[in-house]
């Protein structure tokens, strides 16, 4: 590792997902992050945080969002490489590391049953939470806006809207 | 109605946290050690055979494992009957496997398919369901003479139901007052798409010992298919939670077996998930559906007789299409009440990827065609369709042949409520204007509205057998082989033992899915989780509830039947002060196992009406659903939120947006399937929602110790047909197929030419 290291600089990568920081040798191996492994193929493949779902793997479903600074992305879109220096959430840093309290929004979808299989739930979260920083009292609407690109076969829709205008009021009145 | 403690209550699916918290292990969640990754090398061509196959150069790359091709792999057929090689020398549609490579990491698997070189021998391809039953089309298998599966199907048993034949048609028509005759079809083969792709691990070791994790809503069903046709190996099957199925992930061999010969032939364990583009070009879809029908009718809109040509379009081959037809079969007489049928089906291949189960289950494709051919009646009679449907919907005394070729007799309850009901929700009555009439105009933009109804006899299918283990602490465990697919059913059987056993519901847990732990499971399909699963899970609480009563009676001097429990003790009934605890006689090394059967029960059908609302755009052609509203009667609920998510499911899962912009485009000149990603396949985001709203009527079945019955399998069903209802009354036309894309539109107002897809 230090050997590669002081080879150059370009030979390591360094990300930030929920708050620790991880380093990884760049290279084909099968430990290594490759120039052409997506955020979302490092975060399951390298980190083990497959709470980041995979369904289309090329930006039209939201399954694999993620939070950069703040911001939903879909992590299937992004290249690792393009990551580092980044604050990266996936749905695994949600809640409160130090009492495991979850977030309130994910409360929220557990008391609405806002998903049936669950399996676009991850993503649907973190797409609701970028709004919800931005805009913490959205209207029904905007939240249909938001959601806009996460893709949902069961249509959980209407129970998520729900949960996400619940989750809002009451961050509101905190 | 009784105020159960659990029971009609919402309460947090048992599985809540892990799905919030991404917790939930999906299959390609999961490693093994040592595992490593399979990949299956697709045919370019429809239709050809394969003249020469060369893998060497695949099998230098290092880290590759093992390549197999159609010479290698173990000789097991699926299918029905069974005629499916894993692979094949011949390829029938583009995207059949040709090869199949396991390597250490993905790209090194994708690399090797690279390196295989395939000489193929063209065959002309044939795709029309009426092309391919032609004397001189191409064919498909030498056994199948003339591309037809044969009739002579044992899906349900010796005498699988495969025609509606019934009373003297002859006489039928003449008593009729007017007959109608058309031609309907629903080929638009729309993808149920579960965002999961489909996936499997399975580990071969020793000679006969197989261990497969399964995304499948059946997981059991590929070790009762498979393990004798494997030699009667040692099979385990493991079900993970599904990432949403929809009938698709119901039969697994389309990917477990490509896996499965692979590890064999490594001894490794191999994953094996389908990419997103082998999802939508590669895998099952609905079937195609089209018929020529006639109806003889009365002015009062009873019809007489109903004759047909209902010709199946199964695709390269079939999965379960003989048994999909068996339940469109019995399907078609609950919605009309006709004394004489000569309704005549026909399976027949084509070189496209095949057409597989799908909620709705032969019965949604068959509707699609079928009912626009009654309205044309309906039109003729000046019939409202609902009021033709409240009077023509199977009632109590009505017979009907189901899918196993016995003629049931209805035990079930009378649905007009729900519909009137319903009619009300939605406002029909002050919509409708009439056939062909929009609601209403508004320049360019036309309204119209439309209905369509759907039931299945399946909600009693097949058997369940359960266990239900108390344990001392007051706690309880269900041994039941479910999969959870997302309709909530593994909570809401925990949801029934604490009910039966007054447990808190955080002290009853489900077994995982392990066929070495649980009893046969053919897992939830045909809406059946309620009423033939819940059947099982409830009369094996009753009989653990029965033995713990034995076991403690002689404590309190009184008979078993006297006693009463709650939350782990024990007490004479009308005496809840004096209360034992369950661990006072079971000793803590005591556990009590109750048995539970549940055996086929076809007679009580279920329902489902759905009111739609649409807005046509006369000058672009574009359809837009304004309002849905569904209507049905359960019984009994179990959990609202788990209902209404069945309910609003509707939309999804090629059920209702299939008829508007759901379709799976394929070029026939190539045999390709055109839009195999989720930019080009359309499906509905959260800005384009309806308004929703359901009924939901609650009249108790006397047969169920909740008095529920299931309805998630069918709610989408009935949609499509409302659609094209709504839309041909909005523009005053009528359309003959789905979906109602604008080119349809604007051409059958006579806007633009034929659209160059139809024939
Ligand atoms: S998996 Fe990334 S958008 Fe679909
Ligand atoms: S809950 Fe299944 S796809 Fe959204």
């Amino acid at each position: 590792m230090t050997l590669t290291l002081e080879k150059s600089s370009h030979s390591t990568l360094t990300l930030t997902v929920n708050g620790e920081k991880h380093s990884f040798m760049l290279g084909e191996g099968p430990h290594e992050v490759a120039s052409s492994h997506t955020l979302a193929h490092t975060l399951r493949e390298r980190l083990g945080l497959t709470g980041t779902k995979i369904s289309c793997d090329n930006g039209a479903c939201g399954c694999c969002t993620v939070l950069i600074n703040g911001k939903a992305v879909q992590s299937c879109m992004l290249l690792t490489v393009e990551c580092e220096e980044k604050e990266i959430t996936t749905i695994e840093g949600l809640g409160d590391p130090v009492t495991n309290v979850i977030d309130p929004l994910q409360q929220s979808f557990i008391d609405h049953t806002a998903f049936q299989c669950g399996f676009c739930t991850p993503g649907i979260i973190m797409s609701a939470k970028a709004l919800l920083n931005e805009n913490p009292s959205p209207t029904r609407d905007e939240v249909k806006e938001a959601l806009s690109g996460n893709f949902c076969r069961c249509i959980s829709h209407y129970h998520v809207l729900d949960a996400v205008m619940a989750a809002a009021k009451k961050g509101g009145n905190q | 109605m009784k105020d159960y403690r659990f029971i009609g209550k919402s309460t947090p699916r048992k599985d809540a946290l892990d799905i919030v918290t991404g917790r939930t292990k999906f299959i390609n969640d999961l490693t093994i050690p040592n595992m490593l990754y399979g990949k299956v090398l697709r045919s370019p061509l429809p239709h050809a055979l394969i003249k020469s196959i060369d893998t060497t150069e695949a099998m230098r790359l290092q880290g590759v494992k093992a390549v197999l091709t159609y010479k290698d792999v173990p000789d097991w057929k699926a299918g029905f009957p069974h005629h499916v090689r894993i692979l094949d020398s011949k390829v029938r549609y583009v995207g059949e496997g040709v090869a199949l490579v396991a390597a250490e990491t993905e790209d090194i698997a994708e690399e090797a398919l690279r390196l295989i070189k395939v000489e193929y021998e063209p065959l002309p391809a044939v795709y029309d369901v009426e092309e391919s039953i032609k004397p001189d089309a191409p064919q498909l298998y030498d056994q199948f003479p003339g591309n037809v599966f044969p009739q002579d199907n044992v899906v349900f048993g010796p005498h699988t139901l495969n025609e509606v034949v019934i009373g003297d048609i002859e006489k039928g028509f003449e008593e009729a007052d007017f007959i109608v005759e058309g031609t309907y079809a629903y080929e638009n083969i729309p993808n149920p798409l579960p965002p999961e792709s489909p996936g499997v691990i399975a580990l071969w070791e020793g000679t006969d010992n197989l261990t497969v994790w399964l995304a499948s809503q059946g997981p059991q069903i590929f070790k009762a298919a498979f393990q004798r046709r494997m030699g009667n190996i040692n099979l385990q099957s493991l079900g993970n939670p599904v990432g949403g199925s929809y009938g698709s992930k119901y039969m697994s061999w389309q990917y477990a077996l490509p896996a499965v010969a692979l590890s064999k032939a490594t001894g490794k364990p191999v994953k094996f998930c389908y990419g997103k583009a082998e999802h939508l070009a590669a895998f099952t879809l609905r079937l195609g559906s089209r018929i020529h029908g006639k109806v003889g009718m009365k002015k009062d809109g009873t019809v007489t007789a109903l004759s047909g040509d209902w010709l199946v379009n199964s695709g390269s081959f079939s999965e379960a299409t003989q048994g999909m037809v068996a339940v469109g079969c019995g399907e078609a007489q609950l919605m009309l009440r006709c004394k004489n049928w000569s309704f005549i089906p026909k399976m027949v291949c084509t070189n496209r990827t095949a057409s597989g189960q799908v909620r709705g289950f032969g019965g949604q494709e068959l509707k699609c065609a079928l009912t626009p051919i009654l309205t044309m009646g309906m039109e003729k009679a000046d019939v409202d369709p609902v009021d033709f449907f409240k009077k023509n919907y199977v009632k109590a005394g009505d017979g009907f042949y189901w899918r196993d070729g016995d003629w049931w007799v209805c035990r079930g309850i009378d649905y007009s409520n729900a519909i009137n009901q319903g009619a009300e929700t939605f406002g029909w009555k002050e919509k409708w204007k009439g056939w062909l009439k929009p609601t209403s105009v508004n320049g360019a933009k036309y309204r119209g509205v439309g209905v369509g109804v759907h039931g299945n006899a399946d909600a009693g299918e097949d058997v369940s057998e359960v266990y239900v283990r108390l344990e001392p602490n007051g706690s309880a465990i269900i041994h039941c082989g479910i999969a959870e697919h997302g309709t909530g059913q593994r909570s809401s059987i925990c949801k029934m033992v604490a009910e039966v056993l007054q447990l808190p519901l955080d002290r009853v847990y489900v077994t995982p899915t392990d066929s070495l732990v649980n009893p046969i499971e053919i897992g939830p399909v045909g809406s059946r989780g309620t009423y033939a699963i819940g059947g099982a899970v409830i009369a094996a609480a009753e009989d653990a509830k029965r033995q713990l009563f034995e076991l403690m009676a002689p404590k309190f001097k009184v008979k078993p039947e006297d006693l009463e429990t709650e939350d782990g003790m024990v007490y004479v009934k009308g005496k809840p002060d004096k209360r034992i605890p369950w661990i006072k006689e079971m000793q803590y090394y005591g556990s009590i196992m109750g048995h539970g059967r549940f055996e086929s029960d076809f007679s009580i059908p279920n329902f489902m009406m759905i009111f739609t609302e649409v807005e046509v755009d006369t000058e672009t052609g574009k359809v837009d659903l304004i309002r849905v509203v569904g209507t049905t009667d359960v019984g009994q609920v179990i959990d609202p939120l788990s209902l209404t998510n069945q309910l609003n499911g509707c939309l999804g899962s090629a059920g209702i947006d299939s008829a508007i912009f759901e379709e799976t485009v394929l070029d026939t000149r190539l045999g390709r399937i055109m839009n195999c990603n989720m930019i080009d396949y359309k499906w509905r985001t959260f800005s384009e929602l309806p308004e929703m709203e359901h009924s939901i009527l609650e009249t108790p079945f006397p047969t169920h110790r909740f008095h529920a019955i299931g309805v998630g399998e069918i709610t989408p069903s009935p949609g499509p047909s409302a659609v094209l209802m709504a839309v041909s009354n909005a523009i005053g036309v009528r359309i003959h197929d789905y979906p109602l894309t604008p080119d349809k539109v604007l051409s059958a107002l006579g806007k633009i030419g034929s659209p160059m897809r139809r024939e």
